[in-house]
Order: C-alpha cells, then structure tokens, then sequence
C-alpha cells in the first residue's frame, strides 16, 4: 500500500470480536462454568437431549436409506448448537430455523412424528401442535432473516417480552437476505437474535471460498449490533452466548449475532456424498472435536455420568424414536384436496374446475407417471 | 363529495384502514416523511405516528420479506415498492414464502400482506419504472393480483385487499395516478376481489382490459359507439384471481372479443384470457379473439414509449378486424 500523507490521521472505527468457550475437546473446563451450570447435574438434560438428536437423525437417515423417508438433512455434529440454543428459548419466542435444526425443533415442542412427516413429504409436518408461532422449516438459505425482522418489528410493536431467534448456516452470510436483515433490526434495534451455524461446508463450498473474513461474527460490527464467536461444540458456550442474546433482546437493547463454530460430520443432505469434496481425515480430525463425547467426558468426570446411565438413555431415546417412526409411517398421506383447500383462507370458485378434475383424476388412476 | 385523483384514492383507503384497524402498517421507503414518491402515503406518519407508517432501510427484498414475518405475527403489512422494476427483488419472498405460508403449515401461519407498486409505462420515467409484471406475479398460485383502473376502485379495491387474509400484490396504474378525477365517498365500503366490472353495456363486442389502457379503451367504445358499434367494457381488476365467468358470458352475447394489454404478449394474462375463452368459450365466438398489447420487446426510455404503448389507433384496428370477420 502506498503510505499517504494526511494532514492528520485518526480511527473511524475498531472492534474485536471475542471467543466464548467452556468445555475443551477431552471435556474439561479451561474457564469456570457460567451460574446455570454451577452444578453438574444441571447439564443433565443437555445432554439427554442431545443423545436423543443424534439418535432421531441416525434413524430419519435409516430411513430415508431404506425409501421410508425423502431428502433429509443431518444435524450430526450440531448437538450442542440445538440443545444450547433450544433449552435458552421461551415458550413464547419466535423460532426461525433452517432444513438442519431439528434439534432445537425437537425441544421447541415439534414431534419427531411431525419432523419425520415433513421429511416424507406431507406439509401437515409444519403444522406443529406444540409451538403454534414458529416458522416452517425454510430451505431457501437466508430467507428467513426477513421474516424474523418482521416477526421482531411486531414484537417491539407490541411491546411484548418476546424475541424472535433465527438459524442460518455459514452459506447464508454471502446472501443479501441476511446483510439487509441484520442492517435493518439494529437499526431499529429489533428484539432478534441471528445465530449461524458455522460447520465449515455450504454443500461443497468451504468456509474459506465463502468469505474473506476472519470471523462470520463480525459481519455484525458493520450492521451495528453486538457479534460473538463461540465453540459450537461447547454447550455450555453456546448456551450462554444464546442466553446473553436473549437477555438483552428481552430488554430492549436490540439484536446480536452469534457466530458457533462447528463441522458438519455428515454428508449435507442424504442426496449428497461428500466425499466427493472433501478429505477423509478431515472429518476424522473433525470427529476429535465433536459435541456429545465432549460433554459425556465432563459429566463422567464430575461423577454424574456413568455407563449404565448412559446404556439407559440409549434405550430410552430408541423407544421414543422407534414410536415416533412408526407413528409417521402409520400416517395416511393426505387427501388430494388438501392442495386445494389450503392454498387460501376460502377455496376460489374460480379453481372448483380444477379441484373436481384433480380429484377425479386421484380416484380413477392415482399416480401414473414415470419416476 | 370529493373528486379526487386515483393516488389521492389510494391514500384515502391506506388512512381509513389504518384508522380502522390498529394492525394495519404502512412501509416502505420513503412513505414517512416524504409521504412516498408519488404521495400515495402522504399524511399518514402524522396521523398515526412512526411506528405504523415506516421508512424502512432501502432494501426491497427486506420490505417484502419483513412484511412476511409481520403478517404471521398477526399485523397487516401494507408495503410500498417505489418503482415496478424495484419489484422485481421482491419475488423471492413473494413467490417462496408469501404465496405458500398458509399452504406448507396447513394453516397455522398465513400471510396478510399487501404489496403496493407503480406499475406501467407513459409518464416518462427512468429506466425500470415502466415496468408491467402483471403476468409474472398473476402467474403464481396463492396470492391475489389486483389492478385497479380508477380513483373508487382503487379505494374500494385497495381496502379489500388490505382485510383480505391471503397475500395480495396491488398495482397501480402510474399514467392514471393524476390523469383525471372522480368522485369517492370514504365510506370504508371494500369492492369484491373476485370479480369483473363491467363498465360499459354494449352487443357487438366485448373489449377485456385492465389497468391504463381502461381508459384508452372507454375513449375507443365512446368514438365507435357515434359510429353505432356497441362495445361491452370489462375492467378485469383482479387478475388473479380472475372472473373468467363474467368475460365468457358477455363474449356469449357479443360474439366477439378484443383483449387490450400494455403488457408485452408472450405469457401475459391477455393470452391467459385467449386460451379460456378458446376453452370454455369457442363454440360462442363469431371472430377470433384478438389481442391488442405491447409487442416482445424491452419497455423502452421516455423517447420512444408512445411507439411502445398500445394506443387507441391500434384498439381501433383491432376492433375493425373483429368487427368485419366474416
């Protein structure tokens, strides 16, 4: 760079942006705990929960490898992301997510039956029966910032204790979606909390080709609200940085963005094959670090763990997911109406034509084209 | 009574929503403060404050998709995009999200958003703001496409919209924003959204159009009608969805039809018309269905957009042709 002469040379701006993490890799604490995990036993239940994620998604991969499911996205080595973010929300926040947060899904009040119905193709999976305010799962990748701005301009509208928490992936900071969406709630200091989940892939594209920035986290300086980076397989990390954002949501002091630094252990949906970009002994180093070993060893360590605890859970996360699996798949699909009757508050006259035809053309023949 | 313009129209309806129901939003940029760049929003922070009438940052893809959010939390978004051709950012949210909300959760989250833009050529504007995607929004399901062509229908049709629980993308016709006046009683009374408005009896043809070129249209059915040629006038306004019914029954009567579109052809709603009356109307029809629009082309700069537009020479020949079909 060519050094240049000014008159007078000042800082306009400068910023850091701080690491959060807890647990390391083996499980021990490099910091003392925050106060909701003073006592080991409290962290119980993030763990539970996370074994019950990872074995709902072996078996929704099971079957989708078996043709008993669609397309499915893993959240192998997202636990801590999911139950830290999960078990950090009210009843009454507002839960955007994307197509790899079942987990928080999960502790949000969604069924695995409700899960596995959307996975197999049948809208009525989005129609939860616990949480009546989250937002559907949304594919397309940014999109849902917009929405969660909206969802916290009428909670600040309102007035109302609430907040508004949205999921994104490290592909979705490239979007303009999300630059327009962290701009506008911080300049209308929003009742939202943004948290990417950093795994390092956007399908075949690394961390490195998405941005030039060091962090994901500080694109929140040039929007101005609050970033943080945390180790996304350290729950107790993810969960105070989520509870920190929540807080000052909650009282008015706008939104933050959170920035957990994970991997993605699985290929990233079952219709990719992820060997075919990236190198085996990556994810094996990647495996070193992940979430549920981690924790087990903290909580082994403070003598709260032991194997047949573990041994326990295991059969109790299996009976629940094999009734869940076959409460789906006892599931009659849909009737064909449906497409029709749910498109507006009242079916069109103008589409009975079309509506009557469809039905016929069910009953008569149902599916007879190729594929 | 008031005679008032067609965008004084729209912002006497965006008032009278808003003073009606306490959920009603206004944004987009520049409606505060600067009362949008047409004055469709004029006076409206002032009345009711800048919570409800907001300058959002200058981000159309956020407005529609924020507008999104706000609508499955329960307010009424009504969202300004500036220009036509600044809608086209929009179409992500819309066609991805707004239109199937209610659809992918079975009902639980719906979306009653109304998305307000210019829409068409002759004011002699920049490039992008001449725009007419009428057709590309008609064609997605689950939203209503709503196109006024006067100041009382674009109150009657404006509140409407504004009540009605599914998305609807409103579009206003720029060259009538001011072109002349007409007489609206702010009685809160909401014109239907499903069906044609006839504007004019006649039984030798019917003339279809929507938009600006209603009143190209009426100038040509009031010149043939000294010729003792009798032209049925149907303003379609809404698009989608559309009243096919009341088109098929007065093509029954006249036996013939002209459809008249600022829109360039190819795919447009004017085609969508064609091919249901060649459907459901064949068999009625003494003539082909003609079709008077833009041509394929690029909606051009100021210089060369009378050449662009459809005028009533054309309107004329068309009619002329149907007319002397054997």
């Amino acid at each position: 760079m060519t050094k240049r002469n000014f008159p007078t040379v000042t800082t306009a701006a400068t910023f850091q942006i701080e690491y959060l993490r807890y647990l390391d890799d083996r499980g021990r604490a490099v910091t003392p705990l925050p106060e909701f995990a003073a006592d080991p036993a409290a962290l119980l239940r993030f763990y539970e929960a996370m074994v019950l994620m990872r074995s709902y998604d072996a078996k929704a991969i099971a079957l989708q490898r078996t043709g008993q499911l669609g397309t499915y996205a893993s959240m192998l080595g997202k636990e801590a992301v999911d139950a830290g973010v999960g078990f950090a929300m009210q009843k009454d926040d507002v839960f955007l997510c994307t197509y790899r947060d079942n987990g928080i899904q999960m502790l949000r009040g969604v069924t695995m039956r409700e899960l596995l119905l959307y996975w197999g193709g049948d809208e009525r999976g989005s129609d939860f029966a616990g949480p009546r305010r989250d937002f559907p799962v949304c594919i397309t990748i940014a999109s849902q910032c917009l929405h969660a701005v909206g969802v916290a301009y009428a909670i600040k509208l309102r007035k109302q204790p609430r907040v508004a928490v949205c999921m994104i992936g490290d592909g979705a900071t490239s979007k303009g979606d999300f630059y327009e969406s962290i701009n506008a709630a911080a300049a209308w200091k929003l009742p939202v909390v943004f948290f990417i989940t950093n795994n390092q892939w956007a399908i075949s594209v690394p961390r490195s080709t998405q941005s030039a920035a060091a962090t994901l986290a500080q694109k929140s300086i040039a929007a101005g609200m609050p970033g943080v980076q945390v180790d996304g397989n350290d729950v107790v990390a993810v969960h105070q940085a989520v509870q920190d954002a929540l807080a000052r949501a909650r009282c008015g002091d706008g939104p933050t963005l959170i920035e957990a630094v994970t991997y993605r252990l699985a290929d990233h949906t079952t219709a990719d094959d992820a060997s075919r970009y990236r190198p085996p002994e990556e994810v094996a180093a990647a495996w070193k670090h992940e979430p549920i070993l981690r924790l087990r060893n903290y909580l082994s360590e403070a003598g709260v763990w032991n194997k047949s605890r573990e041994e326990a859970l295991l059969r109790r996360c299996n009976t629940e997911v094999q009734a869940a699996a076959q409460a789906y798949l006892d599931t009659p699909p849909p009737p064909p109406e449906q497409m029709f009757d749910q498109l507006y508050a009242v079916a069109p006259a103008a589409y009975a034509a079309q509506r009557a035809a469809l039905l016929e053309n069910a009953q008569a023949h149902g599916s007879d084209h190729a594929g | 009574m008031a005679q008032i313009t067609l965008v004084e129209a729209v912002n006497l309806a965006l008032a009278r929503a808003m003073a009606d129901d306490p959920e009603v939003i206004v944004l987009g940029e520049d409606v505060g403060r600067d009362g949008g760049v047409f004055r469709a929003t004029l006076g409206l922070l002032e009345k009711f404050g800048p919570a409800r009438v907001l300058d959002t940052p200058l981000a159309e893809n956020l407005i529609a998709g924020m507008s999104i959010g706000m609508a499955a939390e329960g307010l009424k978004p009504v969202c300004e995009i500036q220009f036509s051709g600044f809608s086209y950012a929009t179409i992500d949210q819309i066609i991805n999200h707004a239109s199937r909300m209610r659809h992918r959760t079975r009902g639980r989250l719906t979306c009653p958003m109304v998305l307000r833009t210019p829409c068409g050529a002759g004011i002699h504007p920049p490039e992008h703001h001449s725009e007419s995607p009428d057709a590309m929004f008609a064609h997605i399901p689950g939203i209503r496409v709503v196109y006024p062509s006067s100041p009382r229908r674009a109150y009657g049709l404006l509140l409407a919209a504004i009540r009605d629980p599914d998305p609807v993308v409103f579009l206003e016709p720029t060259r009538l924003y001011r072109l002349f006046k007409e007489e609206v009683i702010d009685d809160g009374v909401a014109l239907p959204l499903d069906s044609c408005f006839t504007l004019r009896e006649g039984t030798d043809v019917t003339l279809v159009t929507w938009g600006a070129m209603v009143y190209e249209t009426l100038q040509v059915a009031d010149e043939l009608s000294a010729q003792g040629v009798s032209c049925e006038v149907i303003d379609v306004a809404t698009l989608k969805i559309m009243d096919m019914d009341t088109i098929l029954a007065s093509v029954a009567r006249t036996g013939r039809c002209v459809i008249i579109t600022e829109a360039p052809r190819h795919c447009s709603v004017a085609s969508e018309i064609a091919a249901s009356l060649a459907d459901e109307g064949l068999l009625t029809l003494l003539a082909p269905v003609a079709r008077v629009t833009a041509p394929d082309i690029i909606v051009p700069l100021p210089r060369l957009e009378q050449n662009y537009l459809p005028g009533r020479a054309q309107i004329h020949a068309a009619i002329r042709k149907t007319l002397e079909f054997a």
